[in-house]
Order: structure tokens, then C-alpha cells, then sequence
């Protein structure tokens, strides 16, 4: 398969692993955090920490949409969906993600109108397609996908379809980036950039990660070959002492981003003064709502939304995981009453979130080895 | 629903609650088929029920499937499908050249597969319940000389076999319910398995220790049971499965394991060593065995779990699923 199949050969994969070798100081611990989910995921999925040297740690970072929404956000949501005359429509990744009274799946098992869409464009569609119906779509992201929101709700205002609407979770990369280097429990040496939200924002966002905090950040790809080559760069930089932004993932990221997207995304949405992170508390500037002009178009201006505000459990330690403070398996309630099938904090939930991938892919191969064979 | 997706949920529904209350054993062997013994005479019995939206779809149709499910889940219990009987649960108001077609279909399928359908039943409910229809079978099967299936006599160093190339079932019914705005050339792989595991215990059979058909919840599914029913750990070798590029692609666009997709025409078979290449080669000499391949081994460790062999020597553990699998976005 052309653009996948380049990016997993072996031989230049066990090659770039050797470079890495060859770069890492024995003597010194690399603490590296990929900021982005589809990054933990990849890690996982292609199986690159059992290839890297033990001296290099990968924390994983805030960049999982789902992860960081409060649970109270879905409870909202869903209570706007409890009037059947609503379509509520989220990508697949929210189906799964428990609120107060169940997940958007379970609900639509007790009957709900839940559809999983694969963009907002097909929900606008779903509105069109139901005419007696309000389509409400339950938009996640961080810059990946809010200019997809944004055009879609432009597309709907040029087109004159009033039975559709955004309940919008948009959130910002850099504030939460900013946070975990704020968190003074955190040292973290080098960051590997996440890709599909510098298509849009660009490079030029992270320059301050470089030239204030003095740590090297490289935008990287999803492919396993794209993020040993990042970590190369960041081995490099870190050898040399510098500290600089560059870009790993060129094919597909240009250094100013993407103008159209930022633009579509400026003239639909405006930053939010606060939002509430799970794991990491209120941050301020870190979301997008939907402006006035576009009101109708907006779920939480066009209905009452009732504001739900649940705590997360306390011995949930999402936040310190959230952080890179603690591993997922240092966790108390990790594996024991959260379980990707029963998750109680949201890391759990998406396969990107880093609690659900090391139970995937990591605990079970250390919990196998104590398992005996029955009699 | 998740109870319903051949994952966890539905694993712990049968153990948890059918086997205790209805099972004369507490712990039944969970197979495909049971396996009775009326008279001196031993039968594989098998049920199963089928609930798809489309009720056509590129490559088949509900009909054809309840057909080659059931023949498929004889087929791997090492048995001659004989004799099906069928239910249908009719949804009111549900256009009769519908019913006909798939009524046709299953004949077809029947024929095909050189199974007689011998009896059924019909009901009828309401207007908006039951998908337009729904379909129960149960089939019977003589067991073919020398099939001694076992999930506990499976041993280190044995083989794992597979008959082609997985997840073209499970994709084509995602992109047929029309949700997704892509499309691709791919087809259903319904069909019988029984002519190529006919032909394998033909030359292998002594040496053949498991089988199964790996449907919902796909072969990772499968063989986590299977790893979990024999205490011992399954290695696959990520570049020997083998998925259509077509498969790839959608699974990588949606974010999904090609594992856990659904097959309906394939099956997994666990082979002694030596016996192992004669297994291969009765299957690659079989008319849709051609793709057939030898994808891992079953070692000690780590017991209870499927792991798989990435391209570059590292590994990752695969689960069985929980619920359906979901297309991942963000």
C-alpha cells in the first residue's frame, strides 16, 4: 500500500533504530513526551518501545480529544438528545465514552437517536435527510478537526439548513501543552510534536517551547519509521545542546499551516476565557465556542444546556497520568475497576487514550507471564 | 449490545449465565457445534441466529449467510454438514420478493454447500421490529473419521493456520450500511469452508488439534479463546496474516485491527508441527484455499494472550474485542 507501506520497512526501520542507539548517551535517562493520542496509539500498535533503548521514556502527553473531556460535557450533550425529535451525532470515538447516565452507545441501545458519523459534513447531510428531525453534532477535537466544524457550519448557513447544530468541545493545543510545562512535578526533556494538528496551526506555535523553555520539539508523523526519525532529530538536537523546532512530518505539514482552515476556523469560532480539561483543571484561552453570528448554528446558544459538572472519581489519578506523572499501571484504580470495558476515567476510553493502550497492548503481556496453565 | 459483538461480553453472557443455568455442565467446552452421542452414534449439533442490516449486501445476503454459518460452524467441529432446519422471524408488511430472494439464496447456499434443509418455522411481528428479518438455524453433522478436536490437546510449538485473507466480511457490511461516504471494491466472503477442511484432515487430520470459524469479534477473538481455553500464549507474525489491500486501506483510514473485523468464509486451524506443511498444502490445492497460510505458533508464553510479532521485532498483545469495533477519527 503506497505511503504507508514506505514508512514500515523493516530494514530502514532497524537501521534508523541502530541510529538511535548509536545517539543515546548510556549514562543519561531521556524523558520524551508525544504530545499527540494517535502518536500512544501508534507506539503501541506497531510495538517501537520493545526497539528503543530502555533509557529512552516515552510520556505520553494531553493530545487525546476524548481523553480530556469532561464528563459532564457528555451529559450535556446527551440531555439535548433526550428530546426525541434530536439526532445526536459524534464520531465513533465518542461512543464508548461514559457520561453520568451511560455512554452515547449504551443510550442509543435503550433507544436513543446516536449516529456515527465519519465527518460533521455527514451530519449536515443527516440533517438534510431528515428535515423533520434536528441533527445536533457533538464535535471533539483540537485544531485537527475544528476546521471541519467550522466549514460545515458555514456550508450550513449558506445553504439555509436550520435543523442543525454544533455542541461544540473544540479545544486548543498550545494552552495544554503549556500546562504540563507549568506542572512543577514534570521533567520532560524533548517533545515529539503532534502531526495532524500542525497541518493545520503549522510550526510556528511551538517556536516559544523552543526558545523559552529551551526544549526541542519535532512535528512528527504517525508511520513507525516517522517517529523513530523524530526521535533521531530530538537525540541530535538534545546531543548538541540546542533546542529547536523542526519538522519531521514535511509531506504533509507546511512551516505556516494550512491559511484556509485557519481562516474558515477564525470566522466561525473565537476563544472561549476558560474550559474545563479533565485531568488538568480550568485553563484559560484553551477552547473555541462558536461566535454570535453564527448562533443558530450553535447548540449551547440555540438550547438550554444544563451544565452538568461531575467530579471524577478521587481515586481516578487521570490527571496525573494526563501529565506524565504517573504510568498508567501506577494508577490505583488501573486494570482493577477500570478496564477498557468498564472505564472509570476516560484514558480508558479511547484507544488513543494512554491507559486503554498500555491495557491493550503492554499489561497483558506482563500480567500473562503469571498466569499458570490450567490443569 | 455488546452482548450480542462475539467479544468479552459475550463470552461472559454464556459462561456467566446460559452454561450455569441451562448447560448440564458448569463449565461446558464453548465450542462451535455440540457434540452428542445418541444411540452409539456421535452428531455434532450446532445453532446460530442471523441479524444483519443490509439484508443484501456485495457478495451475499442474510439468506446465504445463515446457510454457510451454520455449515461453517459444523464444518469446523470436524463434521459432514447433513441437515439444517430454519426459523424465520418476519417483520410485518415486508415485501415477499424479498423473502423470495433469500429464500432462493439458502436453497442455493444449501445446494452449494450439498446440505439439505429439512424443516422451519415461521412467525411474523410487527411493523418496525425484527430489521425486516431475522433467521435462527440449527444444523446437524456427522463427524469425519479421524476429527479429534481439542482446544486443551493444543501444544507449544504448534502451528496456526489460516484459509485467506481476512476482514473482507466485517468492511463490506460497514461500508454497505452506507453511514461512511467511501466506497471500495470488496465482497463478502460468504461461502462454506467444509470442501477445505475436508481436504486438510484429509492429509492432516491426526495432526489437527482446533478449529474454528473466526466471525464476530474476528481472529483475534477467536484466538484469545482459544489461548485462554489452552493455557498458552499465540504468536503471530504481523507479515504473514494475510488482509487485501483493500481491507488495509479502509482499516487504516477508519482505525481499526483487521483482527477483530468479522469473516464469514474463513477458519483458523491449530496443526501439529509435522503435520503442518501437509495441512498448508491440502489447503493451497483447494479451489479458495489459495491465499490459505501459516500465520504463528502457539509457545508457552504469555499464557492466556495472543501476541503479535510486529515487522521490526517488536510486539504488541491483541485483546479480544470489546463491543463492536468503532471507526476512530480524532
Amino acid at each position: 500500500m503506497r505511503f504507508v507501506d514506505e514508512f514500515r520497512d523493516p530494514d530502514v526501520i532497524n537501521k534508523t533504530a541502530d541510529e538511535i542507539r548509536r545517539l543515546a548517551d548510556p549514562g543519561r535517562h531521556y524523558r520524551l513526551m508525544e504530545v499527540c493520542g494517535g502518536h500512544t496509539h501508534a507506539i503501541y500498535r506497531f510495538g517501537l518501545k520493545d526497539i528503543l533503548p530502555d533509557n529512552i521514556e516515552l510520556i505520553h502527553g494531553p493530545g487525546c480529544p476524548v481523553c480530556v473531556l469532561p464528563m459532564g460535557r457528555i451529559d450535556d450533550g446527551l440531555a439535548l438528545a433526550e428530546d426525541p425529535n434530536v439526532i445526536f451525532a459524534a464520531f465513533g470515538d465518542m461512543m464508548r465514552v461514559p457520561g453520568v447516565h451511560g455512554s452515547p452507545l449504551e443510550r442509543k441501545a435503550r433507544g436513543m437517536d446516536v449516529r456515527i458519523v465519519y465527518s460533521p459534513s455527514d451530519a449536515l447531510k443527516l440533517a438534510k435527510t431528515n428535515p423533520d428531525k434536528h441533527v445536533m453534532f457533538f464535535a471533539i477535537g483540537f485544531e485537527t478537526t475544528a476546521p471541519s466544524s467550522a466549514l460545515t457550519i458555514l456550508r450550513a448557513k449558506a445553504e439555509g439548513i436550520h435543523n442543525f447544530s454544533l455542541f461544540c468541545n473544540h479545544v486548543t493545543i498550545i494552552p495544554a501543552i503549556r500546562a504540563i510545562l507549568d506542572s512543577p512535578d514534570m521533567r520532560l526533556d524533548a517533545f515529539i510534536g503532534p502531526g495532524h494538528v500542525s497541518t493545520v496551526i503549522g510550526c510556528r506555535p511551538y517556536e516559544w517551547i523552543a526558545a523559552n523553555e529551551r526544549k526541542p520539539i519535532v512535528v512528527s508523523g504517525f508511520e513507525p519509521l516517522d517517529m523513530l526519525q523524530s526521535i533521531v532529530m530530538l537525540l541530535r538536537q538534545l546531543k548538541a545542546g540546542e533546542a529547536r523546532v523542526e519538522n519531521q512530518y514535511k509531506r504533509v505539514v507546511p512551516w505556516e499551516g494550512n491559511r484556509a482552515a485557519l481562516k474558515a476556523m477564525a470566522e466561525v469560532f473565537e476563544l472561549r476565557p476558560y474550559f474545563e480539561w479533565r485531568g488538568l483543571g480550568f485553563i484559560s484561552q484553551s477552547a473555541l465556542r462558536i461566535r454570535n453570528n453564527y448562533a443558530e448554528w450553535d447548540s449551547e446558544q440555540r438550547f438550554t444546556v444544563p451544565g452538568v459538572r461531575v467530579t471524577d472519581p478521587k481515586a481516578a489519578q487521570c490527571g496525573e497520568v494526563l501529565k506524565g506523572v504517573l504510568k498508567p499501571a501506577q494508577c490505583k484504580l488501573f486494570g482493577k475497576e477500570c478496564t477498557p470495558e468498564h472505564p472509570v476515567g476516560a484514558l480508558m476510553v479511547s484507544s488513543e487514550g494512554s491507559c486503554a493502550a498500555y491495557f491493550n497492548y503492554e499489561h497483558r503481556k506482563a500480567m500473562a507471564t503469571t498466569l499458570a496453565r490450567p490443569a | 449490545m455488546a452482548h450480542g459483538a462475539g467479544g468479552i461480553a459475550s463470552r461472559r453472557l454464556v459462561e456467566g449465565l446460559f452454561a450455569p443455568l441451562l448447560f448440564r455442565s458448569a463449565r461446558p467446552e464453548l465450542n462451535d457445534a455440540a457434540s452428542l452421542n445418541i444411540g452409539g452414534v456421535r452428531l455434532a449439533m450446532t445453532t446460530d441466529s442471523f441479524v444483519v442490516k443490509p439484508l443484501k449486501f456485495p457478495g451475499g445476503s442474510i439468506g446465504e449467510l445463515a446457510i454457510n454459518g451454520t455449515v461453517n460452524d459444523l464444518a469446523v467441529s470436524g463434521a459432514r454438514p447433513e441437515a439444517i432446519v430454519v426459523s424465520f422471524v418476519l417483520e410485518a408488511g415486508l415485501p415477499t420478493e424479498v423473502l423470495e430472494a433469500e429464500v432462493r439464496a439458502m436453497a442455493q447456499a444449501a445446494e452449494r454447500a450439498g446440505v439439505a434443509v429439512v424443516g422451519g418455522d415461521t412467525k411474523v411481528v410487527e411493523h418496525g421490529k425484527a430489521d425486516g428479518m431475522y433467521i435462527a438455524t440449527t444444523g446437524v453433522g456427522s463427524y469425519l473419521p479421524g476429527a479429534r478436536l481439542d482446544a486443551r490437546s493444543v501444544q507449544p510449538g504448534d502451528k496456526v493456520l489460516l484459509s485467506g485473507p481476512i476482514g473482507d466480511h466485517g468492511i463490506t457490511i460497514l461500508l454497505a450500511r452506507g453511514e461512511l461516504d467511501f466506497e471500495a471494491e470488496l465482497q463478502s466472503d460468504t461461502r462454506s469452508v467444509f470442501p477445505l477442511v475436508q481436504a486438510m484432515l484429509a492429509e492432516a487430520g491426526p495432526g489437527v488439534r482446533w478449529m474454528r470459524d473466526p466471525t464476530r469479534g474476528g481472529v483475534a477473538t477467536s484466538l484469545n479463546e482459544l489461548a485462554r481455553d489452552c493455557g498458552l500464549g499465540i504468536h503471530l507474525f504481523e507479515e504473514e496474516i494475510p488482509v487485501r489491500d483493500t481491507v488495509r486501506g479502509a482499516c487504516e483510514l477508519l482505525g481499526l485491527d483487521p483482527l477483530h473485523i468479522a469473516n464469514e468464509g474463513q477458519f483458523l486451524a491449530v496443526v501439529a508441527p509435522e503435520y503442518a506443511d501437509a495441512a498448508l498444502n491440502a489447503l493451497n490445492l483447494t479451489v479458495g484455499g489459495e491465499c490459505a497460510n501459516i500465520l504463528g505458533e502457539v509457545q508457552e508464553q504469555p499464557a492466556g494472550s495472543v501476541l503479535v510479532k510486529t515487522l521490526y521485532g517488536g510486539s504488541r498483545i491483541v485483546d479480544m474485542l470489546v463491543g463492536d469495533p468503532l471507526p476512530r477519527i480524532c
